[in-house]
């Protein structure tokens, strides 16, 4: 999934803060907040199904991929910010933490400091990562010089 | 949504929905009764506990509801914790949520083939339990039974015995105050003590 997302859309930020937060892991995503301000749960935290959906081929039309277990939740902090999460699994102390940072991040006063203390150091964590998988998946593939030829 | 959601919807998802849904049923079941419902609920503005209970218990994305615009300041919360589709046009709802009672003609009756396609009216009143007196009769009642209730607009028996003739077909409706709600099913007859 592509960390960068084009300009032109709206809530791109928010967008990318909340895919970070999504991906963390809870703890360390509760020692990286610190102390928690106060907030009001209005929504779960609580698990449930959503259909992922694929695509085939080029044109092909989106299918029904399967169900995976979601778990969401909605908090208010005591400054009227409203925010939401929606994680993968059913971590429900990751997805109430991370709708919390993402009511926080929705803060003026906070965004800065917070983008620099919790999304950009997580974010590059979690771009090592996938790099390190992808650079073992990269030694062990296989090129099939016949299928290129076909198709160039 | 361009509404924040202040408020939360039930404490306890679960407990709270099959309590409601239980008084509910009883209410249908015995026309009149007063039950009690949401008592531990936050209601967001214009709406009393038991009518938010009701609504949270039985709205969802499935059911189209139609809101009375003196209840608009609810949008936000109905949408965002029932996931309802808001409709403009009562002649489309499911459900009806009315501060005062509306043109009961406009809202869907059902047919003769699928009565059960007829909406449910929730409609929040100003007191249950005291005021103007009517006798219930129909199923469900053994004798007649009296209710008493304030905020239902005057001549509201003879409005009433129009919907209840077009029996099988015909509206529902659920009335709330506070956190006290009961039923008027299509099949109960209205007069004024």
């Amino acid at each position: 999934m592509p960390d960068a997302l084009p300009p032109e859309q709206p809530h791109a930020a928010r967008r990318r803060w909340m895919a970070v937060l999504a991906r963390a892991d809870a703890d360390d995503l509760a020692h990286r907040l610190g102390a928690l301000p106060g907030y009001q749960i209005l929504r779960g935290p609580e698990a449930g199904l959503v259909m992922a959906r694929g695509r085939a081929g080029g044109g092909g039309a989106p299918f029904n991929l399967g169900e995976m277990t979601a778990t969401r939740c909605t908090v208010r902090t005591e400054q009227g910010f409203v925010g939401h999460a929606y994680v993968a699994g059913r971590n429900e102390r990751l997805t109430e933490l991370a709708a919390l940072a993402d009511a926080l991040l929705q803060d003026p006063t906070r965004q800065t400091a917070l983008l620099q203390e919790v999304i950009e150091p997580l974010a590059s964590m979690q771009q090592s990562r996938r790099d390190a998988v992808s650079a073992k998946a990269a030694a062990t593939r296989v090129q099939f010089f016949a299928m290129r030829n076909m198709r160039s | 949504m361009s509404e924040t959601v202040a408020l939360p919807g039930f404490a306890d998802p679960v407990g709270e929905a099959q309590a409601t849904f239980r008084a509910v049923l009883d209410a249908m079941a015995r026309p009149g009764r007063l039950h009690r419902a949401g008592a531990q609920l936050r209601a967001p503005e214009p709406l009393d506990q038991a009518t938010a209970a009701v609504l949270l218990t039985l709205v969802d994305n499935e059911t189209p509801l139609w809101l009375d615009p003196a209840a608009g300041a609810a949008r936000g919360w109905l949408a965002f914790h029932c996931g309802a589709v808001i409709v403009d046009v009562p002649d489309r709802a499911a459900f009806a949520l009315a501060l005062s009672l509306p043109d009961l003609a406009a809202l869907p009756a059902g047919s003769h083939e699928a009565p059960e396609c007829s909406a449910t009216l929730v409609l929040q009143i100003a007191a249950l339990g005291s005021g103007t007196r009517y006798r219930l009769s129909g199923p469900g009642l053994r004798e007649p039974m009296l209710l008493a209730s304030t905020g239902l607009p005057e001549g509201f028996a003879a409005v009433w015995q129009g919907n209840h003739a077009l029996y099988p077909r015909g509206v529902d409706i659920i009335l709330c105050a506070g956190d006290t709600l009961t039923a008027l099913p299509r099949s109960v007859s209205v007069e004024e003590a």
